[in-house]
């Protein structure tokens, strides 16, 4: 930035604020990575202390992992994640496309229905949910889960997916449909690249709260099998006894594979701001 | 190679017409142009021929058969855009060749025609680079050459200048004009400039209010405008008009005279006035009179003249240089 433009002390404040906010938004995955090395003793003692040669222990870590199932929930959780986030990005996308492209009767009406589920949050219908799964036969699979992931994620994508699909030129389809590309392919190979950034916001959106969430595993797939890895660490949580080296060494692990995702994403969306901004 | 006939074509957007019945005969090779004021129905009509929107009714004929339910990319047709166009994520080369390629043509033969389009419009430097690497002017010369690859019955420019500065604007016109002149392809262009359209144009189609207004040569445009909106809209600066019967005439309702059949006199004229403005452009002289009989005028002088604001001075009409206008604001020959 150019020195006309910025003084010290607004730099300063500027940064005070960033520093003090990544402060807290870091500090509780610190917390349990650390404690997370720690026994169990040293936990209850000293919570904020790094851990040193004393009292480091990787007891938690062994009782996770010699369990031998967390493989399988790990496995769960990402197939579920990893799925629900491509059918919300497939299907959001195409819906999106279809109402900021197509001109038809009642496109207006589409876009607020489909937009709506973002007001209504998807857990009211938690007992119509687990009837109609278990009508269908579905409890206990996976399929059950990336079902209600994947309309709970639609609505948001749509909303956001639309928006950025009008931003697309009209002449760049046309001159796609001139050229003999079929509708699939000016929405694959022109358009969805062009909103690169948009999908990988979505996709961030999406996976979040999927990942982290206890109820619907808990309602819809209990099972031994299906257990994913937020379900599988309240195994270690009792009424009585906590076995806190377990929960927060499986936190800790659960961390890894959505960073990795989110690293991903992330860098899809810094290269499509800067694809952009360059033109 | 390409003619195009429209038969009575019409477009409505709901209740709004936005094209009243358009009839036209293009014969190959010709280079027509659709000029207007925005919101002519011009794009609306050169999307129609594209295949880009549907007509309401109406028949569109290229080489005598009826493209009506015919999709873009089976008409023989390649557009230009004023936004270019290009792929964003594709090479100039592959721009070029993604048409050939999508209507499964042998690799040579799109390596062959994108080397030969290239090289008409010097881009063969340029052919690994990406769009977002080249200049304006190269841009379009790159979306020029994606229509020329094509080999096309027909050539559609939808306002191919518009994003183009002045310098670039003169050049790619120039070269536009070879193209055609090479390629002797039938091209149909759209503008809103009629500098663009008088010196491209074999044939110019104004349009006004979704209706044709008058078809001809430039120069048929020029010196027999059929209309008053014609005769306004084409010319810079516009025609003057003068309501006859103050001039004490009554063989017509509009007299029109256009600025550069006037002369400028100190002494003597038919119509004296007073100088209001006046523009120094070098090779000409735009003077702005109010004068008492005629209303406001503008004459154009060749060269350079000096004459002050709020100087007296008398225009006078060439002889044989007037255009007259009836009732219904249609020319009387």
């Amino acid at each position: 930035m150019s020195k006309a433009r910025t003084s010290l002390s607004r730099t300063a404040i500027v940064h005070a604020a960033l520093i003090a906010y990544t402060l807290i938004a870091v500090f509780p995955v610190f917390l349990t990575i650390i404690n997370s090395m720690k026994n169990r003793n040293a936990i209850f003692r000293n919570p904020m202390q790094l851990p040193t040669p004393a009292t480091f222990d990787l007891v938690g870590y062994r009782t996770v992992l010699g369990q031998g199932d967390f493989a399988l929930y790990f496995q769960n959780s990402l197939i579920v994640t990893v799925v629900s986030i491509f059918l919300v990005l497939l299907f959001g996308a195409m819906a999106a496309f279809a109402l900021s492209e197509y001109r038809f009767r009642g496109n207006t009406l589409m876009g607020l229905y489909l937009a709506l589920g973002i007001m209504i949050p998807i857990r009211l219908g938690t007992v119509a949910i687990l009837q109609g799964m278990v009508a269908t036969g579905l409890v206990n699979t996976l399929t059950a889960l990336i079902l209600v992931y994947t309309a709970q994620g639609l609505p948001l994508a749509v909303f956001i997916l639309s928006e950025f699909m009008r931003t697309v030129s009209d002449d760049l389809k046309n001159a796609g449909r001139i050229d003999g590309l079929s509708e699939y392919s000016i929405f694959f190979r022109l358009v969805l690249p062009l909103v690169r950034p948009a999908m990988a916001t979505v996709a961030v959106f999406t996976m979040i709260p999927i990942w982290n969430d206890l109820w619907f595993p808990l309602i819809l797939a209990p099972g031994e099998a299906t257990k994913t890895v937020t379900l599988g660490s309240q195994i270690f949580i009792g009424q009585f006894v906590t076995n806190w080296n377990a929960v927060l060494a499986a936190l800790s692990l659960a961390i890894l594979p959505v960073l990795v995702l989110y690293l991903a994403f992330s860098r899809q969306l810094i290269r499509g701001i800067t694809s952009g901004a360059v033109k | 190679m390409g003619s195009l006939q429209l038969k009575s074509v019409r477009k409505s957007f709901g209740p709004v017409d936005v094209l009243k019945g358009i009839d036209l005969d293009v014969k190959d090779g010709e280079f027509v142009i659709f000029v207007g004021p925005s919101g002519c129905g011009k794009s609306t009509l050169l999307r129609i021929i594209a295949g880009l929107d549907d007509a309401t009714s109406g028949n569109i004929l290229i080489d005598g058969s009826e493209v009506s339910a015919v999709p873009p990319a089976k008409r023989g047709i390649a557009m230009v855009f004023q936004s270019y166009a290009l792929y964003p994520h594709l090479s100039v080369k592959d721009n070029m060749g993604l048409g050939l390629k999508q209507a499964g043509a042998p690799k040579a033969e799109i390596e062959a025609r994108t080397k030969k389009a290239s090289s008409m419009l010097s881009l063969e430097n340029y052919l690994a680079r990406r769009p977002a690497e080249l200049s304006g002017g190269q841009r379009q010369r790159v979306a020029i050459g994606r229509a020329i690859v094509r080999e096309p019955k027909l050539f559609l420019f939808d306002e191919p200048l518009s994003n183009l500065d002045a310098a670039l604007r003169v050049n790619t016109r120039l070269e536009i004009a070879r193209l055609h002149r090479e390629l002797k392809a039938t091209m149909i262009y759209v503008t809103h400039d009629q500098v663009e359209a008088m010196t491209l144009a074999d044939k110019i189609v104004v349009l006004d209010g979704g209706v044709i207004q008058q078809v001809g040569s430039p120069m048929e445009l020029y010196n027999r405008p059929a209309n008053l909106f014609v005769a306004g809209f084409i010319g810079s600066p516009a025609m003057n008009f003068i309501d006859a019967s103050r001039l004490g005439r009554s063989d017509a309702t509009t007299i029109g005279v256009r600025p550069e059949h006037m002369a400028l006199s100190r002494e003597s004229g038919e119509w004296t006035g007073r100088v209001v403005h006046v523009e120094h452009l070098g090779a000409d002289t735009i003077v702005y009179l109010d004068s008492e009989k005629a209303g406001l005028l503008t004459v154009r002088l060749f060269g350079e003249h000096h004459y002050e604001p709020d100087e007296i001075v008398h225009a006078t009409a060439n002889a044989g240089q007037l255009h007259r206008f009836g009732d219904d604001g249609k020319m009387i020959r």
